[in-house]
């Protein structure tokens, strides 16, 4: 009586095994924080004197650029689960690596961003407009970053499970996948709030 | 089948364990040293307050420990930043590190897998991890005392601007507050996935005793009310160290200069809005698992079914719901506008109809009912009364129009304080002895449960109910001379010294409780079967106590979990688990 039930199987009335349900909830809460976020900036914009148009002050085909990037991670991330289902570990490895090498370059581009703005002596605190800019993006890059460590680790050492439980470790390709096609939503939604509008 | 295990070292087995019952009983014990701890605080403030700008009766060792005398009690005497400090962490350590990891870490976590039937939590290393985020949250918080400018001092609301200009004890708040944050997410989806993927075969979402309900519609108001904290926090701290202008408006004066470092146009009410939309909820967090345990013990004290069950489903279902949508209740005099007003005092009267429903559904099961009156049945009943005046207090508070009056007096610290201590605490206190002999296998000491109960009964009254009358003559909060310095303060202000006076008292009151719970461990009754107080649910058909992995054998649920007094079986109580009625 001590393994815990539904760890790999689906339970039938919920249709889902505990880890995807979990991660579901996590991102339950996800959205909450960002929501949170993107009411202080409506707030932040409501309440402002001026507020400067996005697409004036920021780089808009270096966030378009990156908007593309984390959109093709998202479809190789599906691939890398898919080759998995299909019992391809090299096509995993492949797609799960150019997952990993969009993520990083997503990264550098956004660090090209923040330090042109840092050298042109504008920080945070320079109004209401950047703090929000530089608080949303960097939260949604340290999401990034802790997708990257995940991803890493599943494509080096995670994957030796793929030898002794290949469900168990699908089903962790897929809940990490659930979780970054959410990173890659929200970004989604950043773009246009902060470049555009 | 616990022997098929290999014994495992003791700090795998006590320390760094992911059973869950450990857990709870980790989270448990660490939660009642902070309540302590809290209390402690609170002891210090009532001197203040009876007696202000008089010298702390303590000897010279005790007052050294508060650090060096100019900065808090210079000869004694309490500074009034030193009243700041004991006040916010009084009600940040009563709430975040006492109260809701005792009652969801500690009781959700030792009681809800047991209750349906589980082999343990649905992610034991998850559960770990969430008691350590917390262990280490609260590290973070006692650290902060030594800090120089002392621990945070800004109340737990933290309100802005004053947060954000405060000493570096607000900083490491917040970062404190940042790791309660995440304990409370990992342990709430925790929660919420073993609730619905490991009941067992037959049991249904109505046949869940109402204690796991409670912990459900908890869980779920920590995992989506707490993100958005974590996002305020996120944007204070933003303030604090990167001078962003988030909650700092133009033109701000502190003690006539303007903030050189900060650009301006921020909006103070962000934060009030974004803290009292985790807060409310928070008030839920506070109240439900209480009520959960009280339905638990009634319905088995009173030998009879609860009254309404089903009513009482759905009414902590739509408080769940409704929860998130009158957190402005609590900001009605900073100018939002009639309209808005108008509709957070419309949700909020809605909103004390299912809390109503739940109270009188358990005041009714009392009825026709052959009643046994041992201590968790006490605390249970008295939990009733006590959470009623509290309740029935807050409603002048949610009419915007009387609010107006009695925002931010001693008339809100009693309401709530009548909710939390006499209400919260004393559920609480009805689970130790309910569930101890479960945990133990052994009984608590009746005598010194009653020794316990009356006590502390009489003192939460002497202490809670003048505050009521201070706040109504229109004594402000957060003063720390208590009131003396106001022309209509002088009445009431006796009051001062009797409520210091039962608070010492409960202290007092306290000490029969913590021989108890130490004594009863190793000499205490012990229980003749697995199930003392011939109760239903499934938790009392494991062995005494429980073994890793719970059950010994595969549970199948056929019945409701409240049937006491079935007619035609020879006992008064039919097991959830058994098939046919005796
Ligand atoms: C049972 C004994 C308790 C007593 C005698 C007590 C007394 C007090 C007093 C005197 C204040 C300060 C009032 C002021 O200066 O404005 C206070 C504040 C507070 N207490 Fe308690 N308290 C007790 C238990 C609790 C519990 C169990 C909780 C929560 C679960 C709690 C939560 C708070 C909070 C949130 C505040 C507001 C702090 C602030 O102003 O930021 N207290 N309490
Ligand atoms: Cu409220």
């Amino acid at each position: 009586m001590d393994t815990i039930p539904y760890t790999f199987e689906e339970r039938e009335d919920t249709g889902l095994y505990n880890a995807k349900f979990g991660i579901w909830l996590f991102l339950a809460s996800e959205v909450m924080l960002f929501g949170a976020l993107f009411s202080a900036y409506i707030l932040m914009r409501v309440g402002a004197v001026y507020w400067p148009v996005g697409s004036e002050t920021l780089n808009v085909p270096l966030g378009a650029i990156n908007t593309v990037v984390l959109i093709t991670s998202s479809v190789t991330m599906l691939l890398s689960w898919a080759a998995l289902k299909q019992n391809n570990f090299g096509k995993f490895r492949l797609m799960l690596g150019l997952t990993i090498l969009c993520a990083l370059a997503f990264m550098c581009i956004k660090s090209v961003e923040y330090s042109a703005k840092f050298s042109h002596g504008i920080f945070p605190k320079e109004n209401t407009y950047y703090a929000i800019y530089f608080t949303l993006t960097g939260l949604h890059a340290l999401h990034i970053v802790g997708g990257i460590i995940v991803l890493v680790y599943l494509w080096g050492p995670g994957a030796k499970m793929w030898k002794t439980n290949p469900i168990q470790f699908t089903n962790r390709l897929e809940v990490v996948g659930l979780y970054w096609h959410f990173v890659d939503l929200v970004w989604i939604f950043l773009f246009p709030v902060l470049y555009l509008l | 089948m616990s022997d098929s295990h290999p014994k495992l070292p003791f700090w795998k087995k006590y320390i760094f364990s992911t059973d869950h019952k450990v857990i709870g009983i980790q989270y448990g014990i660490t939660a009642l040293v902070f309540l302590l701890f809290g209390f402690g605080l609170m002891m210090l403030m009532r001197w203040q307050l009876a007696y202000p700008e008089q010298p702390l009766p303590l000897p010279d060792i005790l007052l050294k420990l508060f650090g060096d005398d100019h900065t808090r009690l210079p000869g004694g005497i309490m500074l009034p930043e030193f009243y700041n400090e004991l006040g916010a962490m009084h009600g940040t350590i009563m709430i975040f590190l006492g109260v809701v990891p005792l009652a969801v870490g500690a009781f959700g976590n030792f009681v809800v897998p047991l209750q349906i039937g589980a082999p343990d939590m649905a992610f034991p290393r998850l559960n770990m991890a969430s008691y350590w985020l917390y262990f280490v949250g609260g590290c973070i918080m006692l650290f902060s005392f030594f800090l120089p400018g002392g621990a945070a001092n800004s109340g737990w609301t933290a309100y802005p601007p004053l947060s954000v200009i405060a000493t570096q004890g607000q900083t490491v708040w917040l970062f404190g507050m940042a790791f309660l944050i995440q304990s409370s997410l990992l342990g709430s989806i925790n929660i919420i996935v073993t609730i619905f993927q490991l009941r067992v075969k037959g049991l249904t979402f109505m046949r869940l005793p109402f204690f796991v309900w409670a912990q459900l519609i908890t869980s779920f108001l920590l995992l989506l009310a707490f993100p958005p904290l974590l996002g305020a926090a996120v944007l204070q701290i933003m303030d604090r160290l990167a001078h962003t202008s988030f909650f700092i408006p133009s033109g701000l004066l502190v003690s006539g200069q303007e903030l050189v470092e900060y650009s301006g146009g921020g909006s103070v009410l962000l934060w009030q809005h974004l803290f009292w939309f985790l807060a409310h909820p928070e008030v839920y967090v506070l109240t439900l698992p209480g009520m959960g345990i009280v339905a638990e013990i009634i319905a088995n004290n009173t030998r009879k079914p609860l009254w309404g069950y089903k009513s009482m489903v759905y009414s902590v279902i739509f408080l769940g719901f409704m929860s998130f949508i009158v957190w402005a209740h609590h900001m009605y005099i900073t100018g939002m506008g009639t309209a808005i007003s108008s509709f957070f005092q419309a949700t909020t009267m809605i909103i004390s109809i299912p809390s109503i429903i739940i109270l009188t559904a358990l005041f009714i099961s009392f009825w026709g009912g052959s009643i046994r009156f041992n201590t968790p049945m006490l605390f249970a009943i008295t939990f009733l009364p006590m959470f009623g005046i509290g309740g029935l207090t807050g409603l002048p508070l949610g009419i915007a129009i009387t609010d107006v009056h009695l925002h931010d007096t001693y008339y809100v610290i009693g309401h709530f304080h009548y909710v939390v201590a006499p209400g919260t605490i004393f559920a609480l206190f009805a689970g130790i002895y309910f569930w101890f002999p479960k945990a133990t296998g052994r009984k608590m000491n009746e005598f010194l449960g009653h020794l316990h109960f009356w006590p502390s009964l009489i003192c939460m009254n002497i202490i809670f109910f003048p505050m009521l009358v201070q706040g109504l003559a229109g004594v402000s909060r957060r003063l720390y001379d208590g009131g003396i310095g106001y022309e209509h303060g002088q009445e009431i202000f006796a009051l001062n010294e009797l409520i210091s006076w039962g608070a010492w008292f409960l202290a007092i009151g306290q000490i029969p409780f913590i021989i108890n719970f130490f004594w009863s461990m190793f000499a205490g009754k012990k229980v003749e079967s697995d199930n003392p107080w011939n109760a239903t649910t499934l938790e009392w058909q494991t062995p005494t106590p429980p073994p890793h992995g719970n059950f010994t054998k595969e549970m199948v649920v056929y019945r409701g979990p409240y049937e006491y007094s079935v007619p035609g079986a020879k006992d008064d109580f039919t097991p959830q688990s058994e098939e046919h009625i005796r």
